[in-house]
């Protein structure tokens, strides 16, 4: 029964926000506690020779200041490494850096001070005599034998490599009309969450319990890290997650600072809390993309894409992230290259490097910017060579609605997609045959208008073999508890968090739909391990799909429950009632039998009145395992309208198509406001993000006023239809949507600045596309044209 | 990105001002909006022992047309340099150049005098108030005189103001019916920093360009007239050609700083392209 | 050493002892509890800390709080208790305007101020008025619509009741 499945159902917890009433952790105050700031290395790469904490420790409020030796003993070092990456390597992580300093911005001391301001006053004081070493920050050459190491602690500069590739890839190549190659860079950007992070690390050594408040996305990780690092019985460890002001992937990484916190306020015993500043969040936080691709596409002489070529060399920081990795981006790119077409041939190379800057890891739409962007403008320039119009090129390839499963060439399995129903769907959206008058219309009139357009798959709901066949302690299974309050009411605790996508809202529609009851009867607890089951939380778009599932089976069995319960107490036989408008009805009349409020009294109250044996527990907990397919694939095309200042280099945004197949919506309100956030997401790094960083190592526009966010002025309205094809892995059918608007958005505008610099002979294949690039471009292109 | 500790002290008079900041000789920062102190504290590239608020002295505020000039308090906020009538119709391009600095909530604070005596050479205003030769009025402890804005800007972020000295007003003299202006910037995001801005006034007598006033910024380490274009223009009528020859003398004017990430070639380029915008807009003004 | 400020806070007198270097933002949300005024960046760029100061948004962060001597100050707590943009926060709500909802007092006081200068701004004004506020999460479209309906709503509002005082006017 779907009463409130697929309505757009507003969001109750919004309500709070909107009154100022949010809770988050950067709100947090405790009783005695202590404010934490870190003394950063200046350098990318050096060796610490000495820390003079002397003056720094007179200063008012300080209480304590910890360098390596004191802090990192108490903590178990982390390796960023997982098992089924063969051959990968990193070396291990502590707290504070103890011989080397590995970027600009490693933590090397740690002062804790009763205020914020008077342990940055005390940080100020800090002497740290670093002997500076030439950094590694470059690009392919680091990889060379003999090259100069990142970190002295690894055999080399390479984290990591792996190939992929079919037997006839070469043949394609050789028997191909049409070659077509780029090489592209993606800069290095990063998450720019506006609450930055942050944790109250609260150990209280009465009862060797240890609280943190931590505004992350997975709450579970993070009380097993805390555990095992820490050498606390998971028990003991209790990870609370209230309000977090946008995590993005960002705030599911170990960070130094997280953990830093928490050991001082083991050594302390009193509350500790670090809230990263904007200036250290851009030192800190991890960055994500920084790949050199170069790829090319063999294409027959109607069109049809038989091959893909490609190389990434993709540059980390100086160790790989933990526990996920920072390999898993390069790892998708290679593998999402060319997954909307047909394609069967393929050969993927992937290079990972150390390099001494901030580290690198997931961020929303792992890898799919760069395959996307990738694969899109190879097809652009295949459909030049064939002559191909971009609609027709991909209607041409893009995989048939009708010809599912399908493996991708590079071993991807797709249950059932509709690439062709939305790019049809799209046609009809942006009218290209007009787009196309009005642009020869108004290139007479020097103004140069392009649009683009980019297909996209989106790996969600991913099973175990995502992380956990690695090795790591990452959950790919989620629980729910779901019961009966005696009046009738449903609490729904559940292990998928929320950071303000709307999990409890949808939670609540899926459960009340189990239970016959209205969304506002069910209240929903998110976000805390003593509350709510173990599970993965909220990473690579699941909460939909595995939490939605989770909380339907748990609902039904809940629901089953009160059948039985509701049978016994009206004498009828369960398999002939159900529920609905909060009540246990006739399953065929629909006349009421009995209310819910009054199974709960009884239950609650009265079950001496209950015939003998009757269970009369109204709380059931169940755990959900994605099952079939390795991921919930989904898919759906972008279309972008520009228009480049060619005199400028600016570029200004007309207008941004979206339709997308994200299986069965629980939320359409929702989902567009995913969809549309992810795509500026990704417009943001194709124009004006990206992490500055100079020959030495020193991120040069770390602060708001300089790293260039998407803001409102320069962001164009987003219009959005939808394809569902639900999958038929689980009964709910839904699967994951928040990375879908960044996976292709850059994709669509890089394809569209070019169509817009066609008349020029003119080609972008470096984002952030910045107004100085876009001349760059346009000067090669007449130099050139005019070449003799 | 806390502040570091400070005293705050108030004064009433420029005298309780210049005393004020006598007393700390070299490490007292006068505080009007505080948009610049105050980030530039909280990043901790100053940290001053005093900050005096002087935003309560009279003779800092009010906008008044006088005999010859416009007469614009230091304390005259942004916001009210966008939105005052006497400012549209006496120094029209300093509320042109408004909509340009920064954004609402940032003008609703921060101070036209403020923002002169830091000579951002990034900023509208100097260059605004360069262009419509303005005059700036400073009192100190040795009397009050005023600085055409030409002599005012002399380095990066470096003024006429000797220390304790403080910037209490701008004049800008009331221009003649027939004076044209225009004012335009290339930014990455609205709001941001230029990449290179201009602020252009000029005298028309029966179609023909009697004088000429621009001034660029974002261009170097101060907002920069541009003479060799000015003089390209005067005694020819505003043309296609008369503007790409000003265009062409703007080598002459600027030479901005050659960065790796920003060329000065570039920069160049942007400026002629600017230049040529902002006298169009002239030309289309009624 | 501390200074007296004295301050009306949400239309209540505030005398409090700070000290000089804390910025309205900390003394609002460390000193009165008022959390909802939130900290981005701590330096005037992304907009999350405003608040309006003698009716007009300024950015907490850039503010001391000894310069709100003799000042109003509202924040979203105040404006919440008198209803003076539950129209707003009814619309943001319709619209999910807001997801992580860390931004959403900026948002609210930048829209409340450009619908007091402006009842019905275009699209492309309400863009410019919000070029200040950092949103991260919704990509900004909802946030414009719903200021729009905001401003629909209010001027058909004044209309209404125009035409019922020009009746009134007519009958008399």
């Amino acid at each position: 029964m779907t009463l409130h499945i697929g309505q757009p159902q507003r969001r109750e917890n919004a309500r709070r926000h909107l009154a100022g009433r949010g809770r988050f952790v950067s709100d947090l105050a405790l009783p005695r506690m202590l404010h934490a700031v870190f003394v950063r290395s200046p350098m990318a790469k050096g060796r610490i020779l000495d820390i003079d904490t002397e003056a720094a420790s007179l200063c008012p409020g300080v209480l304590r200041i910890f360098t390596a030796a004191d802090l990192n003993p108490r903590c178990q070092p982390w390796v960023g490494t997982l098992d089924h990456f063969a051959g990968m390597q990193s070396p291990p992580m502590n707290i504070l850096a103890e011989d080397e300093v590995l970027w600009a911005g490693h933590p090397v001391a740690m002062i804790l001070a009763h205020s914020r301001a008077e342990a940055e006053d005390a940080a100020d004081q800090v002497l740290v005599d670093i002997e500076d070493a030439e950094p590694v920050t470059g690009g392919a050459p680091v990889l060379l034998p003999g090259a100069p190491r990142a970190n002295e602690a690894a055999d080399s500069n390479l984290c990591y490599e792996t190939l992929l590739e079919t037997p006839d890839v070469d043949r394609a190549f050789a028997e191909a009309a049409h070659v077509v190659e780029a090489a592209f860079t993606f800069g290095r950007h990063t998450a720019v969450t506006l609450e930055p992070r942050a944790v109250v690390a609260d150990y209280d050594p009465a009862s060797g319990a240890l609280t943190v408040h931590h505004g992350t996305q997975t709450p579970y990780q993070f009380q097993d890290v805390y555990a095992r690092h820490f050498g606390l019985p998971e028990g003991k460890v209790r990870v609370i997650a209230p309000d977090v002001g946008g995590s993005f992937g960002m705030k599911l990484h170990v960070y130094n600072e997280e953990m830093g916190a928490v050991a001082a306020s083991l050594i302390l015993g009193r509350p500790v809390r670090y809230v990263a500043d904007r200036l250290e969040s851009f030192v800190s936080d991890i960055h994500a993309r920084d790949h050199d691709v170069h790829g090319r596409m063999a294409v027959a002489a109607d069109g049809t894409i038989l091959a893909m070529e490609v190389d990434d060399l993709t540059r980390i920081g100086a160790v790989s992230a933990y526990p996920r990795t920072s390999a898993a981006e390069g790892n998708q790119v290679i593998r999402l290259m060319g997954a909307p077409y047909r394609m069967p041939d393929y050969r993927g190379k992937l290079s990972v490097a150390f390099q001494n800057k901030v580290q690198t890891s997931q961020y929303r739409a792992v890898g799919h910017p760069i395959a996307c962007a990738v694969t899109e403008a190879l097809v652009e320039r295949a459909a030049e060579a064939t002559g191909c119009d971009p609609f027709e090129i991909r209607a041409r390839n893009l995989i048939a609605d009708d010809a599912y499963p399908h493996v991708s060439a590079t071993g991807y399995q797709f249950e059932k997609l509709s690439h062709q129903a939305c790019l049809a769907r799209l046609r009809e959206m942006m009218d290209p045959d007009a787009l196309r008058v009005e642009q020869a219309a108004l290139r007479t009139r020097g103004i140069y208008r392009g649009f683009g357009i980019a297909s996209f798959v989106e790996i969600t709901n991913p099973g175990a073999t995502f992380y956990g066949i690695g090795g790591a302690r990452i959950s790919a299974q989620d629980g729910a508890v779901v019961r009966m309050l005696p009046s009738g009411d449903i609490h729904c605790a559940i292990s998928v968090t929320e950071q303000g996508q709307g999990t409890e809202t949808i939670i609540a529609q899926v459960v009340a739909d189990q239970l016959g009851v209205a969304p506002e009867r069910v209240s929903v607890t998110t976000g805390d391990t003593a509350t709510t089951p173990s599970g993965g939380a909220n990473w690579a778009c699941r909460g939909a799909g595995i939490g939605g599932e989770t909380a339907l089976r748990a609902g039904r069995q809940l629901r089953d429950r009160i059948l039985t319960l509701a049978g016994a107490l009206v004498q009828a036989d369960p398999a002939t009632l159900r529920l609905a408008g909060g009540a246990v009805v006739d399953a065929a009349s629909g006349a009421p039998r009995i209310a819910l409020e009054e199974i709960g009294r009884i239950a609650t109250y009265r079950p001496d009145t209950l015939p003998h044996g009757v269970d009369h527990s109204l709380t059931v907990a169940h755990h959900f395992a994605p099952v079939g397919y390795p991921f919930d694939f989904t898919n759906g095309i972008q279309g972008s309208l520009v228009e480049v200042d060619t005199e400028t280099g600016l570029v200004k945004l007309l207008k941004h198509w979206v339709v997308e197949d994200c299986g069965r919506i629980i939320n359409p309100l929702l989902v567009d406001e995913q969809i549309r956030g992810g795509v500026v997401q990704g417009l943001g790094p194709a124009f004006f993000e990206e992490c500055q960083y100079d020959v030495d190592g020193q991120l040069t526009n770390g602060s708001l006023a300089d790293y260039l966010v998407p803001m409102a002025v320069e962001m164009p309205d987003i219009e959005i239809a939808h394809i569902e094809t639900p999958t038929q892995d689980t009964i709910l059918g839904a699967k994951g949507v928040g990375e879908a608007g960044t996976a292709a958005a850059g994709a669509a505008a890089m394809n569209a600045v070019n169509d817009a610099l066609r008349p020029f002979g003119a080609c972008l294949t470096q984002t952030p596309m910045t107004p100085l690039r876009i001349l760059d471009a346009l000067d090669a292109a007449l130099k050139e044209r005019t070449a003799p | 990105m806390k502040l570091p500790a400070f005293e705050y002290l108030r004064a009433r008079s420029p005298e309780e001002a210049w005393q004020l900041h006598s007393e700390v000789e070299g490490d007292a920062v006068y505080l009007s909006g505080g948009h610049s102190v105050v980030p530039s504290m909280a990043l901790r590239l100053q940290a001053p022992s005093r900050l005096i608020d002087i935003s309560g002295i009279a003779d800092l505020h009010g906008v008044v047309a006088q005999d010859n000039a416009l007469r614009i308090g230091a304390m005259t906020r942004h916001a009210e340099v966008m939105d005052n009538p006497l400012v549209a119709r006496h120094a029209p391009l300093l509320a042109l150049a408004a909509p340009h600095v920064a954004h609402p909530a940032i003008r609703n604070r921060g101070t036209l005098g403020g923002n002169l005596a830091l000579a951002d050479p990034a900023s509208e205003f100097p260059a605004a108030v360069l262009a419509l030769r303005a005059e700036i009025e400073i009192i100190g402890p040795e009397g009050s005189r005023h600085v055409p804005a030409d002599e005012f800007f002399l380095d990066l972020y470096e003024t006429a103001l000797a220390p304790g000295e403080i910037l209490t007003a701008v004049h800008v003299p009331l221009p003649p019916a027939s004076r044209v202006f225009a004012f335009d910037e290339i930014a990455r995001r609205r709001g941001d920093y230029a990449m290179v801005g201009a602020a252009a006034q000029a005298d028309l007598e029966k179609g023909m360009i009697v004088d000429a006033s621009i001034a660029f910024f974002s261009v170097g380490f101060t907002p920069v007239r541009a003479k060799a274009a000015q003089a390209a223009l005067i005694g020819a009528p505003l043309s296609r050609e008369s503007v790409a020859r000003a265009q062409a003398s703007l080598a002459e004017d600027l030479d901005p700083p050659d960065d790796p990430g920003f060329p000065a070639h570039r920069r160049l380029q942007l400026a002629r392209v600017l230049l040529g915008r902002v006298l169009n807009q002239m030309e289309t003004r009624p | 050493m501390k200074v007296l400020v004295n301050t009306k806070v949400n239309g209540t007198p505030v005398q409090e002892a700070v000290t000089p270097r804390s910025s309205l933002a900390d003394f609002l949300r460390d000193d009165l509890g008022l959390t909802g005024t939130h900290l981005g960046c701590e330096m005037g760029a992304c907009g999350a800390c405003l608040v309006l100061l003698d009716g007009a948004p300024v950015h907490a962060c850039l503010v001391l709080a000894v310069q709100a001597e003799g000042g109003t100050v509202e924040t979203v707590e105040g404006l919440t208790e008198t209803g003076a943009v539950a129209d707003l926060q009814e619309n943001f709500h319709d619209r999910n305007a807001l997801q992580c909802g860390y931004c959403t007092s900026g948002m609210l006081m930048s829209a409340q101020a450009l619908l007091a200068r402006n009842a019905a701004p275009s699209r492309d004004e309400i863009r410019d008025a919000l070029s200040g506020n950092y949103c991260r999460c919704t990509g900004y479209e909802a946030i414009v619509d719903a200021i729009a309906a905001t401003g629909r709503a209010r001027a058909a509002a004044t209309e209404s009741a125009q035409a019922a005082s020009a009746n009134t006017e007519a009958a008399e």
